[in-house]
């Protein structure tokens, strides 16, 4: 069978899938937790709780705002003991709220019922308030506000929904293990957002790399009429909005807009689970799935997690902090983050906790520029990393808009590939932040 | 323990492709002409590599060394490659002097003085043969016919290439039929039974480095295939028009250094395009170019002139030919 993939560069890194056959299970629940106010793309949510209250499970501690905001929920019930500014996995002090741990009690509102529940009952507004209510966003690591993306701009018009089950980051289990175990309440969840969106038709999409899960879910969807799975090539980043949606349904974003404009709407199988959540059974999202792995992690695994816990904890379930630990990557080796403390706390978007040791954590040696032309057969948006690497190390700003390095979405295959081990997205990171500045004083 | 971590940027992890992985995966590439060539030309052949390749490493650490105090880099095997091309190009009985002087044009002066790998604007090894061929035209179109004097360096039995007999007969007048007695079978130029330089001999010793490394991922198909396809059809084009006064395309493209100039020289990737259709371009200007310097030029062969010309377009085709973006066209399937 030939298998659908996107069109224009991709690599394939050693996908290292250490924990896949590792069952999700519950994390111990922290003696503290650190709640950030800040765990979405937009303005921090306004906290409605004061140092010395007593929370419960899932209330409400601080409050989306303005309109790109999402709710943020205590993850545990206990005292709050501080508010204040914590280090964050973005390796800069936020604001974010302390609850010391006492007791697991929930909110009376949450349905504890382990049977699944398959009815949808809301209405389209319904679903959409009750997202908002319970703060979910993009899980995948994107973190943006699910309410807003679901809300479809005056003008334009859903026909698809899409479920990133991709996972295309080496290293990373999370998602495969929800399809796997959690199957049914992700094919009810795609219903839900279908029912939100007013679409009839829904794409899953799946590399090849997780046949447990294509099978799973194809057997499912039998019983979930427009729903369909599509097993799709192993290539990175096919993860990527842009790339899924030309790889399933073979349409391109065009530069600088929005996924919407063709017609789709992407959502991560983990946010599709809390969906499901939200709206069957009234539970907000303050706990989600990380896979704890690397090639020295003991027992590498992936850990149903209260948002707030400590990196440290995680690494203490996973067999305790190799000792030859180089760097603790947040996320998946490809795009994510090398975080600077163990102190820092799950949030929403952490989808992995991915442990290098020493020989991995070193980069290449950089030479000279051969010109080989491989940067630009991996470039997934069709640019010219050398190029604007180049002109990002001039401070040609101007010039680097002009080739598009605002199309760049950050995968790093271009890095990844150079034989001369240039850092060129870390050029072309610096001046997509220039340019965007450049951007908006023009827009004002 | 927190303070020892590492700080960068993603990705955090880095394929296996290297600089020296890319340029030995072409010196191996490299071993069956070079082997073919041994087996034709006997010791010459052995010594004028080695030579050549000797000096050009030895150039290179010099001048690294020496002139510009940075750290030397030879063992990344460009200056390897650059030596057995550049010993490719010239005949098996070259004067050692000569291949010295070659090399350390390719090297100093072709190379290092633009800044040294991935800087040059020109591919090294062809400068150091152009070079050559304009200093000491006699040496270098004296070419050793081979099986004759495996044993001997100098003053080997020598003859003109099949490309040189063609075009000086129908300079003279003859006419085809009976030129094409005097030039091997193409059987014979298929396996490299014929005299020439040392790495145009043989176009299957040739394809098959050149197999090797579409197959390793060091080239792409698009330079070799464009120019070598350009070449059979524009040499096809004049056949059909005067098979009296044309030779047929496929002695194009097994006489000469066509193959070797378009799967070892023209694909440098210092001195090539950086996109999939500027590579095509690139292949096509280079087989038009080689055309017409072969029927209508003052030599007999125009492969290196015409990939030295094209290396000159290079920046302008890059400008011309980005690669393809994403979303450039709104394409609704
Ligand atoms: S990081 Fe940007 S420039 Fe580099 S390959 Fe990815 S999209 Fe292209
Ligand atoms: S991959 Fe590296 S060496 Fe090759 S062209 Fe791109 S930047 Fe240059």
């Amino acid at each position: 069978m030939l298998l659908k993939t996107f069109t224009l560069g991709g690599v394939h890194p050693e996908e290292n899938k250490i924990s896949s056959g590792q069952p999700i299970r519950k994390a111990p629940i922290p003696k503290t937790a650190v709640v950030p106010i800040a765990q979405h793309i937009g303005a921090p949510a306004e906290i409605i709780i004061a140092k010395g209250d007593k929370v419960k499970t899932g209330q409400l501690i601080a409050r989306g705002q303005s309109f790109i905001s999402a709710n943020v929920h205590a993850p545990v019930s206990g005292t709050v003991t501080k508010i204040d500014e914590f280090m964050d996995s973005s390796g800069y002090r936020k604001r974010a709220i302390q609850i010391e741990t006492e007791g697991d009690e929930w909110i009376g509102t949450i349905d504890r019922d382990e049977k699944i529940d398959a009815t949808i009952k809301r209405s389209r507004e319904e679903i959409i308030q009750l997202i908002k209510e319970s703060g979910i966003v993009g899980m995948g690591g994107a973190t943006f506000p699910t309410h807003i993306k679901m809300m479809v701009p005056q003008g334009k018009k859903a026909d698809c929904l899409i479920i990133n089950g991709v996972e295309c980051e080496p290293y990373l289990t999370s998602d495969h293990r929800l399809m796997v175990e959690r199957g049914e309440e992700l094919m009810i969840g795609a219903r839900i957002l279908m029912t939100a969106l007013g679409v009839e038709k829904a794409y899953i999409g799946i590399e090849n790399n997780k046949p447990d899960a294509i099978d799973h879910l194809t057997n499912l969807s039998k019983r979930f009429p427009g729903i369909t799975i599509h097993p799709l090539k192993v290539k990175y980043p096919q993860g990527g909005e842009k790339q899924l949606i030309k790889a399933i349904i073979n349409r391109e974003v065009p530069s600088g807009k929005l996924p919407i404009e063709t017609g789709c709407i992407v959502q991560n199988v983990g946010t599709a689970i809390a969906v499901y959540e939200a709206v069957q059974k009234n539970k907000p999202l303050f706990e989600r799935v990380v896979t704890v792995t690397g090639k020295s992690v003991r027992n590498p695994c992936n850990l149903l997690v209260r948002i707030g816990t400590p990196i440290s904890v995680l690494l203490e379930e996973a067999g305790g902090i190799p000792t030859d630990t180089r760097k603790v990557i947040n996320g998946g080796p490809m795009m994510g983050k090398a975080l600077n403390s163990l102190d820092v706390p799950v949030i929403k978007g952490m989808s992995g906790v991915v442990v290098m040791p020493e020989k991995e954590a070193r980069r290449p040696k950089i030479s000279n520029c051969i010109r080989c032309a491989r940067c630009t057969f991996v470039c997934p948006m069709g640019l010219s990393p050398y190029l604007i690497a180049q002109m990002a190390e001039a401070r040609l700003e101007e010039r680097a808009e002009a080739e598009r390095i605002m199309d760049c979405i950050e995968c790093g295959s271009c890095s990844f590939t150079c034989p001369s081990g240039r850092p060129l997205l870390d050029n072309i990171r610096v001046a997509k932040s220039k340019v965007g500045q450049i951007i908006r004083s023009r827009a004002k | 323990m927190a303070n020892l971590l590492t700080i960068s940027g993603s990705p955090h992890i880095h394929g296996d492709q290297s600089i020296r992985k890319i340029m030995w995966g072409v010196v191996i590439a490299l071993i069956p002409a070079l082997l073919v060539s041994f087996w034709y030309f006997g010791i010459g052949a052995f010594i004028v590599t080695m030579m050549a390749v000797l000096s050009c490493v030895v150039t290179e650490f010099i001048v690294q060394k020496f002139i510009l105090k940075e750290e030397p880099t030879i063992s990344d095997g460009s200056a390897v490659i650059t030596g057995l091309l550049l010993a490719m190009n010239v005949p098996g009985n070259l004067p050692w002097w000569m291949v010295v002087i070659g090399s350390i044009i390719s090297i100093g002066v072709a190379k290092m003085s633009f800044g040294g790998l991935g800087k040059n604007p020109f591919n090294p090894a062809l400068i150091g043969r152009v070079f050559l061929l304009i200093s000491f035209p006699v040496a270098m179109t004296s070419w050793p016919l081979p099986f004759q004097n495996r044993w001997v360096f100098t003053d080997a039995i020598t003859g003109p290439t099949a490309l040189g007999v063609i075009k000086e007969g129908l300079g003279k007048g003859d006419s085809l039929d009976n030129l094409m007695t005097r030039i091997p079978s193409y059987a014979e130029m298929l396996i490299g039974n014929m005299g020439g330089s040392l790495g145009e001999v043989s176009a299957l010793a040739i394809l098959l480095g050149g197999l090797y490394m579409i197959i390793r991922r060091i080239i792409t198909w698009h330079i070799p295939v464009s120019y070598i396809l350009t070449v059979f059809i524009f040499a096809g084009i004049l056949y059909l028009i005067d098979p009296s006064k044309f030779i047929d395309p496929v002695f194009h493209l097994l006489a000469g250094g066509l193959m070797l100039g378009a799967i070892f020289m023209a694909t440098d990737m210092v001195t090539s395009p950086m996109s999939k259709t500027g590579m095509v371009v690139f292949g096509f200007g280079c087989g038009i170019l080689t055309m017409l310097i072969r029927v209508w030029g003052a030599y007999p062969e125009g492969v290196s002139f015409a990939i030295l010309i094209m290396n000159a377009f290079v920046p302008l085709i890059n400008k011309g030919f980005k690669p393809a973006k994403f979303g450039e066209e709104v394409k609704h399937g």
